[in-house]
């Protein structure tokens, strides 16, 4: 190849070619950067894992002492006492008492507000409305606690003159009002995402207004709504603290919300405050109540996932 | 196209826009509008971008109503009752019952096929099945769609082709027997061979029904319709018979207009 030729198909490397080549420096610059990105989304990939890893290996030891079983089927949860007994469908109760609870609040309200903010509200009380909304989410949960404990338990037994200081209806009620705004949020946001020509469509059939939100928007934007319910139920599912003070921390067999009750998460704080000497069954109960319960919203976030699929927007 | 054509003033009417004004907060986009609705003819809007026909289509059927800021001054008589469709003390609900209106995008909802044309229905209150099944079928015929959905009527909408999403939406502004049909640039995201087979349902359509299209295609306003009204910064500048419009204007800016040499 000599300098003088000129640059034609046969001598593609022409010096002005060379132009148009490999910069080392700056393929280098993107190599880094593209690396720290790389390990921001690892951190969160092994952190993942990490608990994974933790929560099955201690269980895994856990379950050499007790049989999946009687893990499964047994109906106490006595894991401190001599008669030691293991049926984590006693803590499961009362996850699913109060979290049920929590959602017949939470699901309805959260979705009658967003319909109201989204297609009702005007500009100004939205944009006032809504962040005091997720203010309610701001709450500590601790305060949450202590507002059902000493302020709606009083006010319920007014109702139900029987009802225990410490009950799963008073704690769920309360973890109900503070999902609301979960609910709520992501459910207004889906329903402003639906595109005005499928509003003018419907309005132009000589639909109300009323109509054309609960049959047009919410039907669009099932999917957003679905997420903002999956939400709502991982966050009730994994809530300690209202449960903790409000619902007592008795383990109790239960379907009934007038009853005390202890959840997962109740019992886990309550063994992990305790001086319980690390690598007792008693101390392993924790990965396998811990493992539970992150299984539970698996099933959750799976069911989510896959309505969210189902019915995913296409305007 | 040889044979004389009646005299306009003899021809019956739907419904007339008088001393229609527009505006939209302080802009003025419609000026003092006087133009007839003939009965079941098809009558096309045509124009350059941002001239005021959407506006003025949409005034027929009280859209500007769901936005607020927007004022309306003047009339659009409708016939034969002769009420003013914007007179305060009328109801754009019921306004909406009696013009349906078909628009730019096809935008079915997200129903079934079947749920889709019987939205109409339903918000009026006609729930019994065997009253919606006659007049979801007869609305998909009437919109040439019946033989291709029959089949597939609990489906999702969304399943079909945009040319058949647009036919629904014509079969479901149909559903209700409205007495006059707007389009809102019903062709303007559709393939040619859509485009052909939604002119040739409007040519169908005139015959139950009269129909005010706008259109930025001027050879699809020559095609389908019977008048045509030429609009240019709000203003109504000509009106008349389309054959008329499209050979003969007597308005220069129309002329301009036609011939491509503005717009």
């Amino acid at each position: 190849m000599s300098g003088t030729a000129s640059p034609t198909l046969d001598h593609p490397m022409s010096p002005s070619a060379s132009r148009l080549g490999h910069r080392a420096s700056r393929h280098f610059k993107e190599k880094i950067i593209e690396l720290i990105l790389f390990s921001a989304a690892l951190v969160s990939v092994f952190t993942t894992a990490g608990i994974v890893y933790i929560l099955v290996s201690e269980s895994v030891v856990f379950f050499q002492h007790v049989p999946l079983t009687s893990f499964l089927f047994d109906t106490q949860w006595t894991p401190l006492f001599d008669d030691a007994h293991f049926g984590i469908m006693v803590l499961m109760s009362g996850t699913l008492v109060s979290s049920a609870v929590a959602l017949l609040v939470a699901i309805p309200l959260g979705t009658v507000i967003a319909i109201y903010l989204s297609e009702f509200a005007g500009p100004r009380l939205r944009e006032l409305a809504k962040p005091t909304l997720e203010l309610l989410s701001g709450v500590p949960t601790i305060v949450y606690g202590y507002f059902a404990l000493l302020f709606v338990t009083p006010l319920l037994q007014k109702i139900f003159p029987e009802l225990p200081g410490f009950n799963l209806l008073s704690a769920g009620l309360v973890m109900g009002i503070m999902i609301i705004p979960t609910v709520s949020s992501l459910a207004e946001d889906a329903m402003r995402a639906v595109p005005m020509s499928l509003r003018e469509g419907s309005y132009a059939m000589g639909a109300t207004r009323f109509q054309t939100a609960v049959k047009v928007v919410v039907p669009a934007a099932f999917s957003g709504i679905m997420a903002g319910y999956i939400l709502g139920i991982s966050r009730a599912v994994g809530e300690t603290m209202i449960l903790a003070v409000a619902a007592g921390m008795q383990p109790n067999l239960t379907w009934n919300p007038l009853e005390p009750a202890a959840t997962i998460t109740a019992f886990i704080v309550q063994v992990a405050l305790g001086d319980l000497p690390h690598g007792s069954v008693g101390y392993q109960t924790i990965f396998a109540a811990g493992l539970t319960l992150m299984l539970l919203t698996l099933v959750f976030n799976i069911i989510g996932y896959w309505l969210r699929h189902k019915y995913r927007e296409r305007y | 196209m040889a044979e004389p054509k009646p005299a306009l003033d003899t021809l019956p009417i739907k419904a007339a826009a008088r001393r229609l004004n527009f505006y939209y907060g302080d802009f003025h986009a419609l000026k003092t509008i006087d133009m007839p609705i003939h009965d079941k003819r098809v009558t096309a809007l045509i124009g350059p971008s941002g001239c005021g026909k959407s506006t003025f289509l949409r005034c027929f059927n009280r859209m500007h109503d769901l936005y607020p800021g927007n004022r309306y001054e003047g009339e659009i008589r409708l016939l034969p009752d002769n009420v003013n469709l914007l007179d305060k003390g009328v109801d754009p609900i019921e306004v909406r019952m009696r013009l349906s209106m078909v628009f730019q995008k096809p935008n079915p909802f997200p129903k079934t096929i079947f749920e889709n044309i019987a939205y109409g229905l339903r918000v009026r209150n006609v729930n019994k099945r065997a009253i919606l099944e006659e007049k979801v079928e007869e609305a998909l015929r009437g919109a040439a769609l019946w033989n291709e959905v029959k089949d597939r009527l609990h489906e999702q909408a969304f399943n079909l082709s945009g040319g058949q999403q647009q036919r629904l939406c014509i079969a479901r502004a149909l559903a209700t027997q409205p007495e006059i049909l707007l389009f809102d640039e019903p062709t303007s995201a559709l393939d040619p061979i859509a485009t052909a087979s939604i002119e040739e349902l409007i040519a169908e359509l005139k015959q139950k029904v009269t129909i005010l299209i706008v259109t930025h295609n001027m050879q699809q306003a020559a095609r389908v319709s019977d008048f045509t009204a030429y609009m240019y910064l709000g203003e109504m500048i000509e009106f008349g018979w389309t054959d008329d419009i499209f050979i003969k204007p007597t308005n220069p800016q129309t002329e301009a207009y036609i011939t491509g040499r503005f717009g």
